[in-house]
């Protein structure tokens, strides 16, 4: 690669933003169309041109690839690059803007020009946030992704969307903060803000320990894990359907993406010490959410709570610091990006035609909707985890790995599953089974449009759940040489604390 | 005194004299061409403040001091004088227009920026107390009467008078201040009491630099003494109140490092904890005073308060690395501030100014650019990156770090989510809500000011080298 690729891809949309900002004037339907046909081609041309980073990534090195590296503010410098577990996040957040911009196309339709500029502004911090190598960088594309988020919740969102805008920002805010103090302290214990130097440094057992709090705070709230998860609801159920998809699929997958990136393999000692507080946190979001899924009467809401107590499993695996349990993380992150999305999404074509999220309002959508009806079961057991679909192989990976970590919390978050089934099954009987209500008499089967937004999806969905080697082999490398580094320093730590006893008994 | 005795040794004083020159032959000039040239004879008051920059650049090298020492011309000196001229040429354009549409084009207003900014250009060079003193008081004199300009209208006189008088007290209390140092110390210099206080400081000592660092909070106005910005935020017509925001905080802020630093190396544990507790209470205060806030300029005085305690936070940490916070924090804060006030004096509606925040409703659909760049401020100001206030706060907390004052930092940067909500509503309200009736035309001057000021925001995290840059070398010389 001798042309910068991951700038290309992380400024492409941003550089699409700048073009339809220049040439759509006003608010004309023209103007409107320009719009939404630049936003659609720059996020299909950022998806085919990152496409490109699979064909030529070494998935049997466990290096940084693609690196760049420029000087930036003297103490941090612009270095970006990807391994095996940045990479998938990367093609997701590419692969899915196109179909959000398309999901777009008819149900927004106030101020076209500056939703799309915000997507694409999204879309470049996204990128930003899961390829850059420098820690100061990361922080400026993690934060910066809150602007644009905001703006969609509070322009285009629902009745209450200020509040759920206020409390989306200033929550992650308040978390982000505290990590912006460890990533200086940071800087000044290891003299650099470089991520690939960082993963080696050992920093003092002590200084671990806060340092991951503070990590914790920001990446826990992002997840978000229970009990600071409270945004994720508001924030889900007020945002546009859009919205809701890059939310639920990509900037939850931040916090996950922190842990692994940050908190295991830069403070292991801590990340060992603290395990079982995330595995309480963990069982209690899958269990405690699924309940209160339960007893949603907004599909968005109960979709979110979901959301949250799978982000539980992840938590879990990736904490066990097991092989099947970080690589279960991993795949459960983009398989759940995949399926919530499709969620967020068969919500928005019901919500597009009877504008109403409320599921009493609903029922026997199967007598008018059969399409629908297919897409909606699909992902309704990939939700669950049936064998077969993409989130079977996630849960299980996961649970697996758990287990040979802790078995309470595996037999606890197995609880978990048979809850998911409960809620979900339950969703899926009342809108799409019984009789169709007379409201509903004239909706509309789904449309080409439709068809071609979830036709990648369902691929996706049974593909990896199929065939989920090509993923899992992307990032073994990765993970391998990141539980290496972590058992390395449990290791060290262990023989260090045992050392003075062993000293005393012989002195004795 | 040998370099006094040819004309080559007042070049380092040649900004200084262009402005004191200029303002001179503006008062001239207006005296002479009679009321109506006030327009002309203003914006020949920022060409003159433009003389004064680009004369900096024959000011010599290096690190030079005049008149024993009282004036001192360093790389810090250089930078901030520059901002301390960018930040009143900014002001006094945005004050063009809004003199026409007022019917308050009068040459003394153009003449008394220049006079203010003059005693700004000697305060950041002071070298000893008494030089101190007098630039204060010639930036502070010409403040007050430029806070009374609207004198047909009583809040502006009010807040004239009020500043004033509160200023007076707090020149008082700086005199009363220096004076016991100089009775406790023997001398007046910085370098002077650098030496004295060396070894640890006496009772007497300690009470001189509270009272200095009374009268230096006042001007920054910092908490507890920061009763009069409000008031006089809100009552100053707003183009002064934009002044008032920027250059005059930079001399004082400059002035407050340049002491503290270069005269009390030896008793930085005692000065400290005094700068750590008032960069708290400014902090604190800034965030949820301006949360209750309805006027626009009312929130922009609580707004410029908090941002005087980020400021301070790098002070606290008193090494190079916080001075150079303080001074990347007062180069993007005048930005962030210039381009703010530039909107705010556009706020105007069939001519008729207004200065409440539900104004702004729904700007965004009637004037989508002023809007976008408002916002861009708006989030700079609350410090969320890549915009350039985030890097502000970003070299002040890294010092603070390394300085251990972690407590410092944690409140810093929770106040610092607090104030984001007061500047998320300025954009919740231009962008959420539903527009009220449109503002007049922007004034091509506001509409330069806006965009310049909102392109460094912008684009700051693409091309910081220069500012940092020039902010490093500025703090090593005061080392």
């Amino acid at each position: 690669m001798t042309w910068p690729i991951l700038s290309v891809v992380t400024f492409l949309p941003s550089f699409g933003a700048v073009l339809i900002a220049l040439m759509a004037r006003g608010n004309s339907p023209m103007a409107r169309g320009t719009s939404r046909w630049i936003a659609l081609w720059t996020t299909v041309v950022t998806f085919v041109i990152s496409l490109l980073l699979i064909k030529y990534f070494d998935p049997s090195s466990a290096e940084f690839q693609f690196v760049e590296k420029r000087d930036w503010l003297g103490i941090a410098s612009y270095h970006m690059g990807v391994d095996g577990i940045s990479l998938p996040f990367v093609i997701l957040t590419t692969a899915l803007m196109p179909i959000c911009i398309l999901a777009s196309w008819t149900s927004v339709q106030r101020r076209v020009k500056e939703y799309m500029i915000a997507f694409l502004v999204l879309e470049t911090l996204m990128v930003g946030t899961f390829s850059s190598l420098d820690i100061v960088l990361f922080y400026l594309f993690f934060e910066g992704g809150l602007i644009p988020m905001f703006l969609i919740i509070g322009v285009w969102g629902g009745p209450r969307r200020v509040y759920a805008s206020f409390k989306f920002f200033l929550y992650t805010l308040l978390g982000s903060v505290l990590m912006l103090l460890a990533i200086m302290a940071m800087y000044w214990q290891a003299h650099t803000t470089d991520i690939a130097t960082l993963l080696h440094h050992g920093f003092p057992t002590d200084m671990q320990k806060w340092l991951w709090f503070a990590f914790f705070a920001s990446f826990a709230v992002k997840m978000p894990m229970w009990p600071v998860h409270t945004w994720l609801p508001d924030a889900h159920v007020e945002a546009p359907t859009a919205g809701s998809v890059i939310l639920a699929a990509i900037l939850l997958k931040m916090g996950g993406y922190g842990f692994l990136r940050f908190s295991l393999p830069m403070f292991p000692d801590a990340s060992h010490v603290f395990a079982p507080l995330v595995f309480t946190l963990s069982v209690v979001a899958i269990v405690y959410t699924s309940l209160v899924a339960l007893m949603q009467e907004d599909m968005k809401k109960l979709i979110a709570y979901s959301s949250v107590a799978h982000m539980g499993f992840v938590t879990m695996g990736i904490f066990a610091a097991t092989t099947q349990g970080v690589a279960g993380g991993i795949f459960q992150m983009i398989s759940h990006g995949i399926v919530s999305g499709a969620l967020f999404l068969c919500v928005g074509v019901v919500y597009d035609r009877a504008h109403t999220r409320e599921i009493a309002a609903y029922g026997g959508l199967v007598n008018r909707m059969p399409l629908y009806a297919f897409v909606f079961m699909l992902f309704t057991m990939a939700n669950v985890g049936l064998p077969g679909t993409s989130g079977f192989v996630g849960e299980f990976l996961a649970l697996i790995g758990t287990f040979k970590a802790n078995i309470h919390v595996a037999f606890f978050a197995t609880l978990g599953i048979i809850l998911s089934a409960a809620y979900a099954l339950w969703l899926y009987r009342k809108i799409v089974f019984g009789t169709l209500r007379p409201t509903l008499a004239s909706i509309r089967d789904m449309g080409w449009r439709e068809v071609a937004i979830f036709t990648p999806l369902v691929v996706l969905t049974i593909l990896l759940g199929i065939a989920p080697k090509p993923v899992l082999d992307m990032s073994a490398a990765s993970v391998a040489q990141l539980l290496d580094t972590y058992n390395h320093a449990i290791a060290g730590t262990k023989t260090a604390e045992a050392a003075p006893l062993l000293t005393t008994g012989s002195a004795r | 005194m040998n370099q006094l005795t040819n004309w080559s040794g007042y070049m380092p004083l040649l900004p200084e004299i262009v402005l004191a020159v200029g303002a001179m032959l503006m008062l001239m000039a207006g005296a002479v061409l009679g009321e109506r040239s006030g327009r002309l004879v203003n914006l020949w008051c920022v060409l003159v403040l433009v003389a004064a920059a680009v004369a900096m650049h024959w000011v010599p090298a290096g690190r030079l001091s005049l008149f024993d020492g009282s004036f001192l011309v360093d790389d810090y000196a250089r930078f901030l004088k520059l901002l301390a001229l960018a930040g009143s040429a900014g002001a006094l354009l945005l004050s063009l227009d809004w003199l026409s549409i007022e019917k308050q084009q009068r040459f003394e207003y153009g003449a008394l920026f220049v006079l203010s900014t003059l005693g700004m250009m000697m305060l950041i060079s002071a070298g000893d107390l008494i030089a101190l003193y007098l630039g204060l008081e010639l930036m502070s004199l010409a403040l007050y009467v430029l806070a009374a300009s609207d004198r047909e209208n009583v809040r502006s006189t009010e807040a004239g008078l009020k500043y004033f008088v509160l200023g007076a007290l707090s020149s008082g209390m700086l005199l009363y201040g220096a004076s016991l140092i100089y009775g406790f110390t023997g001398t007046i210099s910085f370098a002077g009491i650098a030496k004295a206080t060396h070894a640890g400081a006496s009772i007497g000592l300690i009470f001189g630099l509270v009272f200095l660092f009374v009268g230096f909070c006042f001007k920054i106005s910092a908490v507890p003494f920061h009763m009069w910005t409000p008031d006089v935020y809100e009552g100053a017509p707003t183009p002064v109140t934009a002044f008032f925001a920027s250059a005059p905080k930079v001399a004082a802020i400059a002035i407050f490092v340049r002491a503290t630093i270069t005269a009390f190396p030896g008793i930085t544990h005692e000065w400290q904890q005094i700068v750590v507790f008032v960069s708290i209470l400014s902090m604190a205060l800034g965030s949820f005073g301006a949360i209750g806030q309805r006027n626009i300029k009312r929130l922009m005085a609580y707004s410029s308060i908090g941002h005087m305690g980020f400021a301070l936070v790098g002070l606290a940490a008193a090494s190079p690395e916080g001075v150079q916070g303080v001074l990347v924090y007062m180069a993007i804060y005048v930005a962030m501030t210039l381009g703010s006030f530039a909107v705010i004096v556009a706020m105007r509606r069939q001519g008729q100014a207004v200065e409440n925040i539900s104004d702004l409703a729904g700007l965004a659909r009637s004037h989508p650019t002023m809007a976008f760049l408002f916002a861009v401020l708006m989030f700079s100001l609350a410090g969320i990156p890549p915009l350039a206030g985030f890097f502000a706060k970003f070299y002040v907390f890294l010092a603070a770090i390394n300085a251990g004052l972690y407590a410092l930092a944690v409140i810093g940067v929770l106040s610092s989510v607090v104030g984001a909500y007061y500047y998320l509503m300025i954009v919740k309200t231009m962008y959420f809500d539903d527009p009220v009736a449109s503002f007049d035309r922007m004034p091509g001057l506001l509409r330069l000011v806006l965009a310049i000021s909102g392109v460094i925001n912008l684009l700051f995290f693409a091309w910081p080298a220069p500012i940092l840059g020039a902010a490093t070398a500025a703090a090593k010389s005061l080392f």
